[in-house]
């Protein structure tokens, strides 16, 4: 009965088998969704963030996410607008990525905000001034154009597909997708920049502040840089680990290594410049500020080992395994090479936000430490089941390998 | 906010910001207009549709 809404010619796991797969997934759900309960329910004291420590691990999440799902727009642009056809093999999967990174960074955004019903003030109310109303705008307007994206995907299924009107409907929307994919990376270039171009211009904060062009600070363009880097590493690390667990081959091999060569080229033009980035704002802000590079990471947890995490061991790294084909064509070395680069994105994020938060600014200021409480990783973590639920499900139901039939023939 | 409301000024920064997110929300609007209003066209057998031949 069931089978009758799976794809045509392929095959599926049996009802039970997935329902297994899915029960350790929907108890992560249930542990956020209690967080959630409570964090709105009782406030945010709920959390161990602060005054100080008023971004955390939920923006941690956030911008990782947003970071991650950067594959979608990319994909997308490099599909409809620059008419690299060969990745529509690929696309349908990297737009529901794409679709869960944002919509799971906006459900943790709605409990971090702390009154929901409230949201709608950072459009209403907005401060022209803030770079975090642009990307408010952008990431609501893109979210949109996600879920437009991937509509025809959802309408594609077999047995809605029946149904005439539906059937054109999903067909016209699929026919005008460069509009949408267009929109969707004029969208996505301002936001991911904003989210960078915020840090840089926190000029009180040496570790964040940042010299740069005109009104945009450098890490506008490396927040760009990164997550179009990063972005379809994510969306190659996320098909290989479904081929693994499905035991089919769903993408062609051309396709991945497209993009994991453009990946790897990418990754290793934003290492140049975050190099360079980093020598000039060590002898730039940092100076200017009457500190050295190691005075930051003298204290706490955040030693100099994350900066050679982040650029050396999950960055330059990950860049030479893809540059080289012969590594870039073993199975392993490209999802040890994405796995480093989606790590690496992260750690970037995390300095960013926590470090940068964590350092003491004035003379009597100390070092501040924040370990998260277990409804705040309650909600993180849920964002990571939700996705992995719908990702499933999608599969399960929907068209989202168009290649699946063609390299998975049913003997 | 919207150019009516109370907090808005006529400066560069609303004009830019404001302009920006209204032109993206119209694109988006027109596109799921477009796709919705070709479609009940073919419905209605007023627009001609390949897909349509096979029924």
């Amino acid at each position: 009965m069931e089978s009758a809404l799976f794809p045509e010619g392929v095959t599926r796991c049996s009802a039970k088998k997935f329902f297994l797969w899915t029960l350790p997934w929907l108890l992560i759900l249930a542990w956020g969704g209690v967080s959630a309960v409570l964090c709105l329910w009782k406030a945010l004291n709920q959390t161990n963030m602060s005054n100080i420590f008023a971004f955390a691990l939920w923006i941690v999440f956030d911008l990782g996410l947003i970071a991650l799902g950067a594959g979608a727009f990319f994909t997308g642009f490099l599909t409809y607008i620059i008419g690299k056809k060969e990745l529509r093999d690929i696309l349908n999967a990297a737009v529901i990525i794409g679709f869960i990174c944002y919509s799971g960074a906006m459900a943790i955004l709605g409990i971090d905000i702390g009154q929901p019903l409230r949201g709608w003030f950072i459009f209403w109310h907005a401060n022209i001034h803030s770079m975090l109303v642009e990307v408010s705008f952008c990431i609501t307007c893109y979210l949109i154009v996600l879920s437009i994206e991937f509509l025809p995907i959802i309408l594609e299924n077999r047995k809605l597909e029946e149904i005439k009107p539906i059937r054109l409907f999903g067909r016209n929307l699929h026919a005008i997708m460069a509009v949408f994919a267009a929109t969707g990376t004029f969208l996505s270039f301002f936001h991911q920049g904003s989210l960078g171009g915020m840090f840089g211009v926190m000029y009180a904060r040496p570790f964040a502040a940042r010299g740069g062009f005109y009104i945009w600070p450098w890490t506008f363009f490396l927040f760009i840089l990164s997550a179009i880097a990063a972005g379809p590493c994510f969306t190659i690390l996320i098909v290989k680990i479904a081929e693994k667990l499905t035991k089919k081959k769903l993408v062609s091999d051309n396709t991945v290594q497209f993009l994991a060569r453009l990946s790897g080229f990418l990754l290793a033009t934003y290492l140049i410049l975050k190099i360079a980035d980093t020598i000039g704002w060590i002898n730039g802000e940092a100076h200017r500020a009457g500190l050295r590079f190691m005075d930051f990471y003298k204290e706490g947890p955040y030693g100099v080992w994350l900066p050679i995490a982040e650029i050396g061991i999950c960055g330059i790294l990950p860049a030479i395994m893809l540059l080289i084909p012969k590594l870039r064509k073993q199975t392993k070395w490209l999802i040890i090479a994405c796995l480093l680069n989606c790590t690496g994105i992260i750690l970037n994020r995390f300095s960013f936000i926590i470090v940068t938060l964590a350092i003491p600014v004035l003379p009597f200021e100390r070092f501040w430490s924040y370990l998260p409480t277990w409804q705040e990783w309650g909600v993180a973590l849920a964002s990571i089941a939700y996705g992995v639920l719908l990702f499933s499900v999608a599969y399960r139901y929907l068209p989202v390998f168009p290649k699946e039939r063609e390299l998975n023939p049913i003997s | 906010m919207t150019p009516f409301s109370f907090e808005w000024e006529w400066d560069i920064g609303h004009i830019i910001f404001f302009g920006f997110l209204y032109l993206c929300l119209t694109v988006i609007g027109l596109g799921l207009s477009w796709a919705g209003i070709k479609t009940v066209l073919q419905l209605l057998g007023l627009l001609w549709e390949k897909d349509l031949e096979e029924d």
